[in-house]
């Protein structure tokens, strides 16, 4: 969306000082709009009363300690927690003004709309083509074999891992890096060109480099697509997004620009976590 | 101290695997040494005949290649199906696990049981008559238990990492089934499937149940065909006071043995080619 040079800060303190970057246009449309949304494991509630608007073609983080409900908040936007046995939602959740638990609603082309990335890489045992190819055949999206490996190059490309792996298509994805999974799993998802993209702790499991190849791919991105990411990482949320919801024991505390969340949160509880005092 | 309770385990364990193996060592040698002298080119090719020295086990080997083929052919497919309803579908209903009960029961229920039910039902109410068919059939029942207990078991194993992924993209329960958790699942499947052949190919109560004959004077030429297999011409001339029918029963039990082997070793090959399909 900003058309701004961009400098990854290396640090919290960094945040502060990005103040060439215009804030995030409060007055961009709303792509997903959650309204008092609860969720129950069995008879446990994980999820209490949340309600969001999260905005078209912008990054938005879900920071949080583990077990906060960021992640199975994640899930409830792609339906992917309904294949958990014993699990209810309660509230609204709309994606362009359609609701997305209303009855009637088709799970499988929801989730052909709102692609997901997983916290730990998952690519089929099958060639890296074939992992891209997948999602083409499945939903009958390409017609010929020419059309199906064009789009499995444009997605590939799209995920900044074409020219590592264009000599090898046919080679199992599972002999690829952590880090070269990853992105696999993002040209993946792409291939099938969603309108949302959520990425659940996405870089965890990598190191410093891989991390850093997902963020940038996660900044180009966003020009064509609405990103939703969950983080354990505070510098990756205030690096990669422009705006940020804080979870705590299933809660919403506070959803604001990224620049406000770091720098001049409203709720005590936020500056503390994201300080370092607690969580 | 502790270390030599170590070692005394290690040694105790390797004895008792090295006599589990001796018994199995003694008795092949025991059959190799009565009846390797009297396998020959002819003794396949043969028919059972009232002379030793003539007989051999072209008709029953026929017979016992037809009726595990088909065995195969009914218990993989509807074994397959079942374990994919109760472990996908079905989980939480009560029906399911009622079923699931009953199939782990039924695994127990000795085979000429079987032979019973195989006797009342395929071959008199269905009218398949005592033909391949029937059998097969029969040892499908005797097979499925097997099968179905090990697909589930290989399902299970499937990450569900797998499953999500497959979801992500817009695909359906059926299609993410098909086309990531069953290959997956082939390696274990398959083993099911070996094991549950095995039995089968040695069972005898159960056909002799239903009618297989001891003597039959032509090899199967469709699945209607009257039949016969080795463990019933084994079990008939052991039962012979000649001791030269004893030496054909030594040799027919040889057969039978490369039989289960190359049928094992069959099974292997394409599992492991599956598996390496999935790395590769």
């Amino acid at each position: 969306m900003t058309g701004v040079t961009r400098t990854v800060p290396t640090s919290l303190s960094g945040v502060a000082a990005r103040g060439g970057q215009p804030p995030a246009a409060l007055d961009t449309p709303v792509k997903i709009g959650v309204d008092n949304l609860n969720f129950y494991y069995g008879e446990k509630r994980a999820l209490d009363g949340i309600s969001i608007k999260i905005r078209t073609n912008l990054v938005t983080a879900f920071i949080g300690p583990s077990g906060c409900g960021k992640s199975t908040f994640l899930r409830t936007l792609n339906r992917m927690n309904d294949i958990i046995p014993g699990t209810r939602v309660e509230g609204k959740v709309e994606i362009d003004g359609e609701s997305v638990y209303g009855s009637g609603v088709d799970v499988v082309a929801l989730r052909r709309r709102v692609g997901m990335v997983f916290q730990k890489s998952n690519p089929f045992p099958k060639s890296i083509f074939e992992n891209v190819a997948y999602g083409l055949r499945i939903n009958g999206l390409t017609k010929t074999k020419a059309e199906t490996a064009e789009r499995v190059e444009e997605s590939l490309r799209q995920a900044a891992i074409w020219d590592e792996v264009k000599d090898r298509l046919h080679d199992s994805a599972l002999a690829l890096s952590g880090g070269q999974q990853q992105r696999l799993c993002i040209a993946r998802a792409l291939a099938i060109r969603p309108e949302i993209l959520l990425m659940d702790e996405p870089a965890s499991a990598l190191d410093p480099i891989a991390t850093q190849r997902i963020e940038e791919l996660i900044y180009d991105l966003k020009k064509s697509y609405t990103i939703v990411i969950v983080t354990h990482n505070m510098q990756q949320a205030a690096r990669v997004s422009d705006f940020t919801a804080f979870f705590w024991l299933g809660r919403l505390v506070e959803f604001d620009r990224t620049d406000r969340i770091f720098t001049a949160p409203a709720e005590k509880l936020t500056e503390d976590y994201v300080t370092g005092r607690c969580g | 101290m502790r270390k030599h309770f170590d070692l005394i385990f290690q040694l105790v364990s390797l004895s008792t695997l090295l006599i589990a193996l001796a018994a199995l060592g003694a008795l092949v040698f025991d059959i190799v040494s009565d009846g390797a002298s009297r396998l020959s080119f002819n003794f396949l090719s043969n028919i059972a005949s009232r002379n030793a020295d003539e007989a051999g086990v072209y008709h029953a080997l026929m017979g016992s290649i037809w009726v595990i083929a088909l065995t195969g052919a009914m218990a993989l497919p509807v074994g397959v199906a079942a374990a994919i309803y109760l472990e996908e579908y079905g989980t939480r209903s009560r029906t399911a696990r009622f079923i699931e009960l009953n199939i782990a029961n039924l695994a127990a229920v000795p085979s000429i049981i079987y032979g019973l039910l195989g006797l009342g039902l395929f071959v008199r109410l269905v009218g398949m008559g005592q033909s391949v068919m029937a059998g097969a059939a029969t040892l499908a029942l005797l097979a499925l238990p097997v099968v179905i207990l090990s697909t589930r078991e290989a399902l299970r194993t499937v990450p569900s990492t797998i499953r999500e992924g497959s979801y992500a993209l817009g695909a359906t329960k059926w299609q993410t089934i098909w086309h990531q958790v069953l290959p997956m699942a082939t390696p274990g499947v398959l083993t099911g499937l070996i094991l549950a052949l095995s039995r089968s190919i040695g069972e005898t109560a159960p056909l002799i149940t239903i009618g297989a004959l001891t003597y039959i004077p032509f090899a199967p030429d469709s699945v209607w065909s009257r039949f016969t297999v080795l463990p019933i011409q084994i079990f008939n001339w052991v039962s012979r006071p000649q001791v030269e029918f004893r030496t054909n029963a030594a040799a027919a039990i040889l057969v039978l043995l490369v039989l289960l082997l190359t049928m094992n070793a069959i099974a292997i090959i394409v599992r492991d080619r599956h598996q390496r399909q999935g790395r590769a």
